[in-house]
């Protein structure tokens, strides 16, 4: 990393990590492009208010012409209606391009920060399930819908708000807090009240139309079980029942729900009332004048469409907050390294590996993932990590690739430390296949070419063929140019494999890391990718983590890891041959 | 899409209820805009004619008596809604379950595919049912009421004005029809564009969803700082590709925007000239004025709120088409779970042929769009009480095989024959499938486990079994222990698809389950394919146990799997890769 991106990083960082609300760090985040905002805010208030002033220019307008001025009094009135007709259209259009587009830009901005801290921190810890992943994907995103429609139309309600009370109180002095207080209680106390109201009703519905989700999820994935044993009957009138129950309350509680559309409508009439009597009453005192009585009333009317957009926003922010909240928490988190403290580590080094002692765990509470694992690999041997699922295999792969520190114990590299070493210098020496490996939505090129910029096609075709790939990748119409992953072909679980493993080799390490490569793989394929994984791994030092058999025979020396520990080692045969666990799983 | 499919209306009856009273309350809240107008029109102009309060107070008080009676029409009318909508989700959720269920296409698809190709996975119908369909609450409180006010309110306030003064009326007559032929017009110039855009958008907006995804595998190439700058980059495509789209969209509303207002103020500029040309009265004026912005209101409503509520509608028209689906499919996969004419009522009790014995004559499978058959002339016997081992390569058909023995499909050649001990041979599809799946226990290679107490699920194919039985099931299993270390043990519930426990241990629920389904026949789908050594081993020996004194047909990838597993040497038999000429030596 250059000091000066390693800067950028931990500028973006330090905005990124403090410990106010989610939604103010997210409206934060949106600061730069503030200029812009403001303008769609006061475009946006030019539009609602253009469609106010029309009707009170048309009011003063009729009451003026129904005294039947000279013609000339009416001209300048005549010209503002036309023009606030044109304008209003107008300057909606603008406002909303402008906002989005500085949204827009705010997002693209947003996600580069949110990568970059990504990047520096790199809590795969959470990368586990793919939801997770893409929740927090869809959470960054939530940053335009806060700034389009959480955050603009509060803002333009404020300002016309505020204008049209102003105006009223010149046209006559009760007429502006009235109409305050009829647009706060409409604009904010209905909302509110709203929400408040709608928070049971939302977390009864919220339980029932979970126990509805899973028994819908039991009836679909589970049909030939429920089939086959005759229970499909039952399942259904379990899906019914769950059915009936999130019926009976969202019945009950649109009973409440239906109070902010009636509240808004009540204030809205009686305000308009209000002015009226008020209006009236002044006119007969001489208070006022016929003209302006016309104004207040209309005004006060046309008024309530500043408020219109104001529930939604109220119930859109409550889940614009939660992203934040999911975003943050994930970006907070400290970087899963320490700060290397030396460097050094040459990318020609002896592929001895030492592992020494190595302890690691995911919490101060949790047990032991790794309790003291020594294990060796002499250079260009291949050497296997087996044991049952969380044995700590995974944890060994992630502390040799710089994942993670181990929380006491060496791993040595040609005698250096890596543990200390920075992630990117380590990294050139030892590379693979991490579990699960990512196709990018990319073509096939692009996704060997991340392991070895700018390689040469000929280059790609010789780790093709290393990986047993070539054949098929050759069999596909647009070779190399095939586009792969999300928008492109779906690979099959062996090749996902394979193209991984092409990738490892281009990369060309010293030392080469397979985490579970073959976890999702059925039987066949399985075989078969190990096959060519240990073909291909002649002349690596390479480390093999397996929970199955398949292929063990094949390598120069086994390791079993159980609870943490090794608790056994020595090739094939002398396992076999040896009383313990390994010839226990291995002969029945 | 409809803004109102014919199908809803017709499928759900809350539907036409819901239609019906936003019918009723659209023609109040019209009559109560209408008189509230006319009330605002009259108090101004009297109030500019000299009235007072003890004149004009009939009418201001009105002016509440309106207010109220609209605030309770709305909060009725939402609430109406809210309860339609309830009832029509309910109504579609249960006829589709009911559909999904009872026709056979989420068991029937091939194993090992996604199924037809086109059709939703399981987990999209879930959220079909559940989420998907929710957006109907918007549909129903938000859109179809203003629907119904868009088509009564324009009509009604253009009758009150050309009654009041007829050349308004032509302003807005003229200008009114405008709008939805210029929304039209754009729409569909807009539609075009966006869905040639579609592509590029979608694509440049997944971009930072794949390289989050990806970042594991970028940092181990050292990769990972590189990629911030085509971040942006990307970031900076798609903003721009997208304003060019948002240009050309917000088009619609600019030109509703834009017509409305421009017709009011024309309105207002015609009407404020004859006023003081002494053409029209004052009170008459206001009116027009007044009621001119209520007839654009509602189709601007309309148009504010269609996007947000077609989700609503997208739902639906997905449910109705996931009901066709449904019957289509059963009808190209031949008795796919719908019993043939020849088979009789189910009696409900187990058949006795699956005590027997079981031929396979000449049988084929082909799935649909497949060029391969998934199985081709297979002649195979299994004696009562013989274990018969498959084996062969992925692809040989040895799960289709399992598939056909436990009736989720049908052969497309050939026929299967089963003998019960002592009997005549008879053809498998005269069996009732109810009956004949009585008599078998299956363990796949992956079982579901459903979110229920561990007992139910040990007793899903026994429900009536005491818990001593469930309990013995699972010892046999190798289960009873780990169950009995869960919080509730046997009353523990599973989560989500077992979450609770690991894939060795739900395994062993599996066997417990066909254990306690005590049925002569056995089905197993490599039950040790996915598990570590020692979950492997202790699978291996309830296997042992459920096999005791039963037919079993297994299918393992390798014959060596078997060695330890079954007590009696088994039968193997090896299936090749399928080819329409080559048949299986018995």
């Amino acid at each position: 990393m250059s000091t000066e991106t390693g800067a950028a990083v931990e500028r973006g960082a330090d905005r990124l990590a403090d410990g106010r609300d989610p939604l103010r760090r997210m409206i934060a985040l949106a600061w730069p492009r503030g200029a812009r905002f403001a303008l769609g805010v006061l475009l946006g208030a030019a539009a609602t208010g253009a469609g106010i002033a029309l009707l009170a220019v048309a009011a003063w307008m009729l009451a003026t012409a129904a005294d039947h001025p000279p013609i000339t009094a009416l001209g300048v009135a005549v010209v503002a209606t036309r023009a606030l007709g044109v304008g209003r259209g107008v300057a909606r259009y603008l406002e909303r391009l402008v906002t989005h587009d500085a949204a827009f830009r705010t997002l693209a901005e947003v996600r580069v920060r949110v990568y970059e801290r990504l990047a520096a921190t790199e809590p795969f810890g959470r990368f586990r399930s793919g939801d997770l992943v893409s929740r927090l994907v869809n959470d960054t995103e939530a940053t335009l819908d806060l700034l389009v429609r959480g955050l603009t139309p509060p803002l333009v309600s404020v300002v016309t708000g505020g204008a049209t009370v102003l105006f009223l109180t010149t046209v006559y002095l009760p007429g502006g807090p009235l109409l305050a207080a009829g647009l706060l209680l409409a604009g904010l106390a209905v909302p509110l009240a709203s929400a408040a109201l709608g928070r049971g009703p939302g977390r009864r519905q919220a339980r029932a139309r979970g126990e509805l989700s899973t028994a819908l999820v039991d009836t679909l994935h589970g049909a030939p079980d429920l089939v086959v044993y005759g229970a499909m009957d039952r399942q259904v009138a379990r899906v019914n029942a769950a059915d009936e129950e999130l019926t009976r309350m969202a019945r009950r509680d649109a009973a409440i729900l239906g109070f902010g559309a009636g509240a808004t409508a009540l204030i809205t009439g009686l305000t308009v009332w209000a002015a009226l009597l008020l209006g009236v009453a002044a006119v007969e005192d001489g208070g006022l004048d016929a003209v302006s009585l016309a104004v207040l009333v209309l005004t006060t009317m046309a008024a309530f469409e500043i408020v219109a957009p104001l529930p939604a926003v109220a119930a859109r922010l409550g889940a614009i907050r939660a992203s934040g909240a999911r975003l943050f928490g994930v970006l907070d988190t400290p970087a899963a390294v320490a700060p290397p403290t030396r460097t050094g580590l040459a990318p020609d080094s002896d592929p001895t590996v030492r592992v020494r002692g190595l302890r690691a765990r995911y919490g101060p509470d949790e047990p032991w993932a790794l309790d003291g694992v020594d294990l060796e690999i002499p250079a260009g041997w291949t050497v296997a990590v087996i044991g049952p699922s969380g044995a700590g295999k995974s944890t060994l792969a992630s502390v040799m690739l710089r994942f993670r520190d181990p929380d006491s114990g060496r791993v040595e590299i040609g005698g250096t430390d890596v543990t200390s070493c920075p992630a990117d210098e380590v990294r050139a020496v030892v590379s693979g296949v991490p579990q699960d490996p990512h196709v990018f939505a990319s073509t096939l090129r692009e996704n060997l070419r991340l392991a070895r910029p700018g390689a040469e096609d000929g280059e790609l075709w010789a780790a093709l063929r290393r990986a047993r790939l070539a054949d098929e990748v050759a069999a596909m119409p647009e070779g190399l140019d095939t586009r792969v992953g999300t928008h492109g072909l779906g690979l099959s679980g062996g090749m996902v494999q394979r193209l991984a493993l092409a990738r490892a080799l281009l990369a060309n390490p010293r030392v080469l890391v397979l985490d579970e490569p073959t976890a999702h793989l059925d039987p066949g394929t399985r075989d078969a990718v190990i096959e060519d994984l240990l073909d291909a791994a002649e002349g690596y030092s390479t480390l093999l983590i397996t929970h199955d058999l398949t292929g063990l025979e094949r390598v120069d020396r086994v390791y079993v890891v159980r609870e943490g520990r090794v608790i056994q080692s020595g090739t094939y045969a002398e396992l076999a041959q040896e009383e313990g666990w390994f010839r226990a799983v291995s002969a029945r | 899409m409809k803004p109102l499919d014919p199908r809803l209306v017709r499928t759900a009856a809350a539907v036409r209820t819901h239609l019906a009273v936003s019918v009723v309350s659209g023609v109040l809240v019209t009559g109560l805009i209408l008189v509230q107008a006319w009330l605002l029109a009259h108090a101004i102009a009297g109030a500019a004619d000299g009235a007072g309060t003890d004149t004009l107070g009939w009418a201001i008080t009105a002016v509440a008596v309106v207010a109220v009676l609209r605030a309770l029409l709305s909060y009725a009318a939402e609430a109406s809604a809210l309860h339609s909508a309830a009832r029509t989700k309910s109504q579609l959720r249960r006829r589709l379950v009911a559909h999904v269920t009872g026709s056979g296409r989420v068991w029937t698809a091939e194993p090992g595919a996604g199924g037809e190709p086109g059709s939703p996975k399981a987990g999209e119908l879930v959220t079909l049912a559940t989420r998907g369909l929710d957006a109907l609450d918007d549909y129903f409180a938000r859109y179809l009421p203003q629907l119904v006010l868009a088509a009564i309110v324009p009509l009604a306030v253009l009758t009150v004005v050309f009654w009041a003064d007829w050349i308004s009326g032509i302003v807005i007559l003229v200008t009114l029809p405008l709008i939805p032929v210029f929304m039209a017009l754009i729409g569909m110039h807009t539609q075009a564009r966006t869905d040639r855009q579609w592509r590029l958008l979608s694509r440049l907006g997944g971009h930072f969803l794949d390289v989050v995804e990806g970042l594991p595998t970028l940092a181990v190439f050292r990769r990972a700082k590189a990629q911030a700058a085509i971040i942006r980059r990307v970031g900076e495509e798609h903003r721009r590709a997208t304003m060019g789209t948002l240009r050309v969209a917000f088009l619609s509303a600019f030109a509703l925007e834009l017509l409305a207002t421009l017709a009011v103020a024309l309105v207002a500029v015609e009407i404020g000239l004859r006023l003081l040309g002494g053409h029209m009265d004052y009170q008459t004026a206001l009116l027009v004025l007044i009621l001119a912005p209520e007839a654009y209101l509602p189709l601007r409503e309309v148009g504010a709120r269609f996007h947000a509520s077609m989700e609503g509608v997208a739902a639906a028209e997905q449910v109705f088409t996931e009901l066709d689906r449904t019957r289509g499919t059963a009808r190209r996969a031949p008795g796919a779970g719908v019993e043939p004419r020849r088979a009789p009522p189910p009696t409900g009790a187990a058949s006795p042929a699956t005590a027997g014995d079981i031929r396979f004559e000449g049988v084929g499978v082909r799935y649909p769009g497949r060029d391969l058959p998934a199985l081709s002339g297979l002649d195979l016997d299994v004696r009562a009480g013989e274990h018969v081992l498959l084996t062969g390569p992925s692809g040989a058909g040895k799960s289709t095989l399992l598939s056909l023995l436990l009736r989720l499909n049908e052969p497309g050649q050939g026929r299967i024959s089963v003998r019960p001990p002592g009997g005549e041979w008879t053809p498998l599809e005269e069996v009732p499938a109810e009956d004949w799946r009585r008599g078998i226990a299956w363990v796949p290679q992956h079982p579901y486990l459903f979110d229920v107490s561990v007992a139910d699920n040990i007793r899903l194919g026994a429900p009536d079994a005491s818990m001593e039985r469930v309990r013995e099931a699972a010892r046999r299993a190798e289960a009873d222990a780990f169950v009995s270390g869960l919080p509730q043990g046997y009353d523990t519930r599973l989560g989500e698809r077992g979450a609770r426990l690991s894939a060795g241990q739900r395994q062993r629920i599996a066997l417990a389950r066909a254990l306690c389904r005590d049925a002569p026949l056995v089905l197993l789908d490599e039950p040790t394919a996915h598990l570590d050594p020692e979950n492997a081993a202790a699978v291996r020996t309830a296997v042992a146990r459920l096999l005791e004194g039963r037919t079993a047909v297994i299918v393992a990838h390798d014959a060596g799997w078997a060695a330890g597993a079954l007590g009696a040497a088994p039968r193997v038999v090896s299936l090749p890769l399928p080819s329409p000429e080559r048949s299986v030596p018995r």
